[in-house]
C-alpha cells in the first residue's frame, strides 16, 4: 500500500469516523474537520505538478484479485492530476462554503459530509485508477452518493424525485459501460488502460470494437448530462447548494469527460468516435443554452449552463480526436482544440462554481430563487454582486476573463475543422461553427439573465419571504477565491498552460508526442482580428440586441408544444414500466405462501428434468455404493415416518414437533457420515427454527382441514411426488458420474499447510472461501433487517 | 408468559450460562476441530432463545441490552476489514495469514487472522437471528 493509494482511500477513511467525531464534539461545526482533508490532499497533488511537467507519470499497483486481472494500479499522468487538483481543491472550497451554508443546528450534518467524503474518495479513484474494473467500481460508487446526495433532504418529493432519476440514468449508462469495458477485456485480455492502449491499432477492426465504443460513451454521456440523457442534472438541482456546486458542475459530472479523455487514445482512430463525441457535444451545447434561457430558477439556469458547457468541452474532445483520425493531416490544430478543452475544464470550474455559490447566497439571503421575484440586490449584496459580474461575464465569454480566452480557442477549433476535407460547406461539417455561434450567443444571453436580473432592475422585498442583507464573510470567502482565480486564470493564462494544460493535453494525446519532445500551448490574450474575434463581436452585438428585446421572443417558448418533452416521455416511460411490473407482480404474488411453493417446486421439477433429459445425463451406477446398515435404514423409516405424521396432524403443535423430528433425524444421518460440524449446525439451527415456531404458533389461524378439495390435493401429491423422483434422480446420476477429480484431495493436502488449520470445513469456510462467506452472511443481515422493517412497518400500520 | 415457571426459569439461569461457554469453546476450537463462528453463533442464541422462553422479552431486553442490528453492522466490518487488511501488507484481498506465538499461560499457541474474519461470522449470525426472533417475538 502506497501514499498513493492511502490518498485515494483517505475521504473513505475519514467517512467513517465524521459520524462518531460529530457525536463527541457538539460545539464545533463538523466540516471545520473535514475540511482539513481536502487541504491536505490538494497541497499533495500540487507537489506533483513538477514531476508531470517532465512528461512523467507515477504508478502504483496493489494486488486486489490478480487472478482476473484486477489490481488496484494508482496512475497519475498530467489528466489524473488536473482532476485530482479540481476533486480536492474545489472540494475544499465547498466544504469551507458548506459550513456557513448548512446550520449546525437544523440539519443533519454527519450524514452530510459522509456522503461527501464518500464522493470525494470515489472520485479520486475514477481519475486515478489505471484499471478499467477499479474505475467502474469507483464510478458507480459517484452515482450512488450523489443519490444520497441529491436525496440529503429525503422528506421533500422532488429531491427523491430528482435523485432517483439520477441514479436510474447514470448507472443504467454505468452498466452499459461496464459492457464496454468487458468487451475491451475480450479483445486485449487486459484491464489496465494503458496496455489497451498500447495494442489500440491491433483491436480496431475488430466486429466488437464499434460496440464496446458506443457503450463505452453511453457511460460517459449519462455522467455529463449530454443529450438525451441531460435530463437527470436539472432536477439534481433539488440538492443542497454546496453539492449542486461540487457535483453537477466542477466534478461528477466531467467524469464523462475525463472518461472520455482517458479512452481517446484507443478509439479516437474511428471516425465514428469523432462523429459522435464532436456531434453529440455540440448538440448538448445549442439544446442546453437554448433552454437556460427560458428558466426562471437560478440553479435551473446554472444547470443548462453546465449542461450546455459540457457539451463544448465534449465537442472540443471530439474535434481534437480528428488528429489521431486523420493521421497525415497537420495534427497542431486539433491538439489546439484539446489543449482548448483542458483549459476549459478549468475555467468552468472557476466561473460555474463561484456562480454556484452565488444562487446559493442568494437563495439562503433572499429566501427564494426565482428571477421573477428578485431583483436590485446589487446595492444591498455588493459583493456577492461582484463575484456574480465577474462570473457571468466569465461565463459569457467577454475580456478580461479566463471563459473569453477558451471560449476563443474553442471558436477558434471549430472554424479550424472546416479545413479539413470532409468538412467542407456542402457536408455537414459546417454545423459544427454554426451551431457554436448560435449557441454561444444564448450562453452570453443567459449569463445576461443571470446578472442582472438578480442585482439590477426593481427591488421588490414585498415579495422576499426573507429580509435581505450581505451574505456572512465566510460564506463569501470561496466564491471570491474561485472568483479571484477567473481573473487570475484570465490575465495571465500561462500560468495554467504550462503547469498543467500541457501534461493534461499530452497525456490525452500521448501517441502525438515524440519522445523527449513536449507538448508547447501559450495562450495569448491578443491573438489579432481571427474569425474567432469576429464571431466573439457578433456574439456580443446580436446578444445585447436579443437580451433587451428577451420579453417579445422569450413567448415563443410557450408556443412549444409542452407534452412531448425528453422529460415527459422519463416520466411516462417510468410509468409504464412501474405499471406494467406492478401487473407481473400481482399476477403471481398472491401473498399465499402454498402457491409459491408450488412455483418452486414447479420450476425445481421442471429445470431439473429439462436439463437431465436434454444432457441425456441419466446414469445410476451401483458399483460405488457404500451398504446400507441398521442404522440408515432405521434413521430413514423414522424420517420417512415424522414425514407422514405431518401430513396427519390434526394440530400445528404436532407437526412442529414432527418437523423437529425430521430435523433431528437428518443430524443424526451426518453423524452418522462423519460430518460433525454439519451435524452441529443442524441441531442448533433446529432447536432454534422450533423455537421460532413456537414463538409464532399463537397468530396462526386455526388449521382446518376442509378448506382444500380433493382435486388440489391430488395436483400437491403429484408435485411433491415429481420433486421426490427428480432429486433422487439427480442425486443418483450425480454420485454415478465423475467429469473431474474431487477437489476434496486439495483441501486434505492444503488445510493444514497453507491455513495451518485442523478442521477442513471450517478453513474453507473462513479462509479458502471466505468471498463466499462475506456475502453469505452479508445475505443473512440484509435478510434480518428486512424481516425487522417489515414487521415494524405492519406494527406501526395498525398503530395507526 | 406466565410467572410459575420456577423450574424452567431456575434451570435456565444454569444452563443458558453453560451453552454460553459451550458456545465460545466451539467457537475458538473451529479452526482444528468442529465448531467455528456459524454453529458458535447459532449456540449463542440458543442460550438467548432459552432466555426468552423462560423469561419474557423486556426482562432479557433489559439484562441483555444488546442492539442487535448493530451487532449485524459490526459483524459485517469485521468481516469486510479482515479482507481489506490484506492490502496493507500489499496481498490480495481476504488473503490470511498465521503464525505460532509464545504466549503466557497458553503456551505455543496459533494465531490467525482467520479468527477476525470468524468473530465477523460470529457476530453477524447472533444478530441476525436476535433480530429476527425479537421482532417476531415483539409483535405479540
Amino acid at each position: 500500500m502506497s501514499v498513493l493509494h492511502l490518498v485515494i482511500i483517505a475521504p473513505l477513511l475519514l467517512a467513517i469516523i465524521v459520524p462518531f467525531l460529530s457525536k463527541k464534539i457538539h460545539g464545533l461545526h463538523t466540516g471545520w474537520f473535514v475540511l482539513l482533508l481536502p487541504i491536505v490532499l490538494f497541497i499533495y497533488f500540487l507537489q506533483l505538478i513538477p514531476v508531470m511537467r517532465n512528461q512523467e507519470s507515477i504508478q502504483e499497483t496493489m494486488n486486489w484479485i490478480p487472478s482476473l486481472g484486477i489490481n488496484f494500479t494508482a496512475y497519475v499522468d498530467g489528466l489524473g492530476l488536473l482532476f485530482a487538483l479540481l476533486i480536492t481543491g474545489i472540494g475544499a472550497l465547498v466544504v469551507l462554503y458548506s459550513i456557513f451554508y448548512l446550520s449546525k443546528e437544523k440539519e443533519n450534518l454527519s450524514t452530510f459530509y459522509v456522503y461527501l467524503l464518500m464522493f470525494m474518495g470515489a472520485m479520486l479513484g475514477v481519475v486515478l485508477s489505471d484499471n478499467l474494473i477499479v474505475l467502474y467500481v469507483f464510478w458507480e460508487l459517484t452515482s450512488f452518493s450523489s443519490f444520497l446526495l441529491i436525496g440529503y433532504w429525503f422528506e421533500r418529493e422532488r429531491s427523491r424525485y430528482g435523485a432517483q432519476k439520477s441514479m436510474l440514468i447514470t448507472v443504467f449508462g454505468g452498466l452499459a459501460m461496464l459492457g464496454g469495458f468487458l468487451l475491451l477485456h475480450v479483445m486485449t485480455g487486459s484491464f489496465s488502460v494503458r496496455e489497451i492502449i498500447s495494442m489500440a491499432s491491433e483491436i480496431s477492426s475488430d466486429p466488437l470494437f464499434i460496440v464496446a465504443l458506443v457503450l463505452v460513451l453511453l457511460g460517459a454521456f449519462t455522467k455529463s448530462a449530454q443529450f438525451p440523457f441531460h435530463i437527470w442534472l436539472p432536477d439534481a438541482m433539488e440538492a443542497p447548494t454546496p453539492v449542486s456546486a461540487y457535483l453537477h458542475s466542477a466534478t461528477m459530472v466531467k467524469a464523462g469527460i475525463y472518461l472520455v479523455a482517458r479512452m481517446s487514445p484507443v478509439f479516437a482512430e474511428q471516425g465514428i468516435w469523432l462523429w459522435l463525441v464532436g456531434g453529440i457535444g455540440i448538440l448538448t451545447l445549442l439544446w442546453g443554452s437554448i433552454n437556460a434561457v427560458k428558466q426562471t430558477d437560478l440553479k435551473a439556469i446554472l444547470a443548462f449552463s453546465t449542461v450546455s458547457q459540457l457539451g463544448l468541452i465534449m465537442s472540443l474532445l471530439g474535434v481534437g480526436a480528428a488528429a489521431l483520425h486523420f493521421t497525415e493531416l497537420d495534427t497542431n490544430i486539433y491538439m489546439a482544440a484539446t489543449a482548448a478543452a483542458v483549459f476549459h475544464l478549468v475555467n468552468h470550474a472557476t466561473f460555474k462554481g463561484s456562480l454556484f455559490m452565488v444562487a446559493g447566497i442568494v437563495d439562503h439571503e433572499t429566501g427564494t430563487r426565482d428571477i421573477r421575484k428578485l431583483g436590485g440586490l446589487m446595492q444591498i449584496m455588493p459583493i456577492t454582486f461582484t463575484i456574480a459580474l465577474i462570473g457571468s461575464f466569465s461565463m459569457a465569454g467577454l475580456p478580461p476573463f479566463n471563459g473569453f480566452l477558451s471560449k476563443e480557442m474553442f471558436l477558434e477549433s471549430m472554424v479550424d475543422i472546416l479545413s479539413l476535407n470532409i468538412f467542407q460547406l456542402e457536408t455537414w461539417g459546417v454545423l459544427f461553427p454554426v451551431l457554436a455561434w448560435i449557441a454561444s450567443v444564448f450562453t452570453f444571453i443567459y449569463s445576461m439573465i443571470f446578472l442582472f436580473k438578480t442585482f439590477r432592475g426593481k427591488y421588490k422585498p414585498e415579495k422576499l419571504p426573507v429580509q435581505p442583507h450581505e451574505a456572512p464573510i465566510g460564506m463569501l470567502i470561496s466564491p471570491i477565491i474561485l472568483a479571484a482565480l477567473v481573473i487570475v486564470f484570465g490575465l495571465f493564462p500561462n500560468i495554467l498552460s504550462e503547469s498543467i494544460i500541457e501534461p493534461a493535453a499530452s497525456s490525452i494525446m500521448p501517441e502525438l508526442i515524440a519522445a523527449g519532445q513536449t507538448f508547447d500551448i501559450h495562450i495569448s490574450f491578443w491573438h489579432g482580428f481571427t474569425p474567432a474575434l469576429w464571431m466573439t463581436i457578433g456574439i456580443i452585438t446580436v446578444g445585447i440586441l436579443l437580451y433587451v428585446t428577451l420579453p417579445k421572443w422569450k413567448k415563443v417558448y410557450e408556443k412549444l408544444p409542452k407534452k412531448i418533452t425528453l422529460n415527459n416521455m422519463y416520466d411516462a416511460g417510468l410509468m409504464r414500466l412501474e405499471s406494467s411490473s406492478n401487473k407481473a407482480t400481482s399476477f403471481y404474488m398472491t401473498g399465499s405462501i402454498r402457491q409459491y411453493m408450488i412455483y418452486i417446486f414447479i420450476g425445481l421439477i421442471s429445470i431439473l428434468s429439462f436439463s437431465l433429459i436434454s444432457k441425456n445425463a441419466f446414469a445410476i451406477d451401483t458399483s460405488n455404493v457404500a451398504p446400507v446398515g441398521v442404522y440408515e435404514l432405521v434413521l430413514a423409516f423414522i424420517v420417512v415416518a415424522a414425514s407422514f405424521t405431518i401430513l396427519m396432524a390434526r394440530t400445528r403443535l404436532t407437526s412442529i414437533i414432527a418437523l423437529g423430528a425430521v430435523g433431528y433425524t437428518v443430524a443424526l444421518f451426518f453423524i452418522l457420515f462423519r460430518a460433525p460440524d454439519l451435524a452441529l449446525t443442524q441441531l442448533v439451527i433446529e432447536t432454534i427454527s422450533v423455537a421460532l415456531f413456537l414463538l409464532c404458533f399463537y397468530h396462526l389461524p386455526k388449521l382446518s382441514r376442509k378448506e382444500e378439495r380433493i382435486k388440489f390435493k391430488l395436483t400437491n401429491a403429484i408435485i411433491a411426488g415429481g420433486v421426490g423422483v427428480i432429486v433422487t434422480l439427480v442425486t443418483l446420476s450425480a454420485h454415478s458420474t465423475k467429469l473431474f477429480e474431487s477437489i476434496s484431495q486439495y483441501y486434505i493436502e492444503n488445510t493444514a499447510e497453507k491455513a495451518g488449520g485442523g478442521n477442513m470445513v471450517n478453513v474453507i469456510l473462513v479462509d479458502f472461501r471466505g468471498l463466499d462467506t462475506m456475502f453469505e452472511i452479508a445475505v443473512l443481515g440484509i435478510a434480518a433487517l428486512g424481516i425487522y422493517g417489515m414487521i415494524r412497518l405492519r406494527l406501526s400500520r395498525r398503530k395507526k | 408468559m406466565g410467572s410459575n415457571d420456577m423450574i424452567l426459569q431456575t434451570a435456565t439461569k444454569v444452563v443458558s450460562f453453560i451453552i454460553l461457554l459451550f458456545s465460545l469453546h466451539i467457537f475458538f476450537a473451529g479452526h482444528y476441530n468442529p465448531g467455528g463462528g456459524f454453529v458458535g453463533g447459532l449456540l449463542t442464541s440458543g442460550a438467548i432463545v432459552l432466555l426468552l422462553l423462560a423469561y419474557d422479552i423486556k426482562t432479557v431486553a433489559n439484562s441483555l441490552p444488546i442492539n442487535y442490528r448493530y451487532m449485524i453492522a459490526i459483524g459485517l466490518l469485521f468481516a469486510v476489514g479482515t479482507g481489506v487488511g490484506a492490502f496493507i501488507f500489499d496481498v490480495p484481498f481476504l488473503t490470511h495469514a498465521f503464525d505460532y506465538f509464545e504466549l503466557p499461560l497458553l503456551g505455543k499457541t496459533s494465531l490467525h487472522t482467520a479468527v477476525l474474519f470468524d468473530i465477523g461470522v460470529y457476530l453477524v449470525v447472533v444478530g441476525a437471528t436476535m433480530t429476527i426472533i425479537q421482532t417476531i417475538g415483539e409483535s405479540e
